[in-house]
């Protein structure tokens, strides 16, 4: 068993709709410092494959299905 | 017999009623297609993919029903030249299938729309209407925001179908519907079939089936 973590993020050129609205919240409830805030997701996946064969199939889980490449980036990190 | 028009259910849509009722108006048949199952759509005229919150939005707005296994009769469907219209999620899910370019994101302000909108139509489907340059159909969306990369290109190839008259989710060129390549495929945000009695704000969706 292989688990890995996908690090989704929305792409700089995307407004961040909910990353503006907690920034705000922030700022309001005693955070002035903060300049901005995105927010993604945290995406975890186990696959029941040798690794080599593993890290090709979670490429394709991502690209394919977890993310969408207009809207988002993504990173895969092995758990 | 009437000529028949097939109607996609996933777990989440909401406004698949709205849709069976417009079609009947329109003097088709109307047939559920139920997302887990694969049909033989030879015979049907045009499919349709109602709006609401299909598999809860998780993940994104129609990725998870992009990829149930009524699309693949669906894809089919279209291989063989048939029409197929999206509204709201169902322009969404199109869009994640592939079927449509672009994609669909959070309302600019962050909050939901539901009002009455001014459309122009920019260029004509090959099956579903409107004939009017200008429409009134009500919106009702929290991801609303169309995206892409190129919207030059697609205004150039006439893809764009409609567009806001005023600023509403942040949409790239107010960009409001667009079509595919082919012009079979269309898919739009705001819903025609919530405007086709007189005792609603508009009758203009009335134009979108033949």
């Amino acid at each position: 068993m292989i688990r890995y973590g996908v690090k989704v993020i929305p792409r700089e050129v995307i407004l961040d709709t909910q990353g503006r609205a907690v920034s705000q919240v922030l700022v309001q409830s005693g955070f002035p410092k903060v300049h901005q805030v995105r927010v993604g997701k945290w995406i975890e996946v186990e696959l029941n494959l040798p690794e080599k064969e593993a890290h090709e199939e979670i490429q394709k889980i991502a690209r394919g299905i977890l993310i969408n490449p207009l809207l988002e980036n993504y990173e895969i990190v092995k758990l | 017999m009437a000529k028949r028009i097939g109607i996609l259910r996933f777990p989440g849509t909401n406004c698949d009623s709205d849709v069976f009722e417009f079609v009947q108006l329109k003097g088709y048949e109307a047939h559920w297609l139920w997302h887990k199952d694969q049909y033989d759509l030879n015979g049907f005229e045009a499919l349709m993919i109602p709006g609401g919150f299909s598999f809860g939005d998780y993940l994104r707005s129609g990725a998870l029903a992009a990829r149930s296994p009524v699309m693949n009769s669906v894809r089919h469907f279209h291989g063989r030249g048939g029409p197929i219209l999206g509204i709201c999620n169902g322009f969404q899910i199109l869009c994640e299938s592939g079927l449509l370019p672009g994609a669909l994101t959070k309302n600019q302000t962050g909050k939901f729309v539901h009002r009455s909108v001014n459309l122009q139509v920019v260029s004509h489907a090959s099956f579903f209407g409107p004939q009017k340059e200008t429409l009134q159909l009500p919106v009702a969306h929290g991801d609303g925001r169309y995206v892409i990369s190129n919207p030059e290109e697609l205004e150039d190839q006439g893809q764009v179908w409609l567009k806001y008259q005023s600023e509403v989710n942040g949409s790239i060129h107010q960009i409001a519907g667009v079509l595919s390549p082919c012009r079979k495929v269309a898919g739009l945000m705001p819903h025609p079939e919530r405007a086709i009695y007189a005792w609603m704000e508009s009758q203009d969706g009335l134009g979108f089936l033949p």
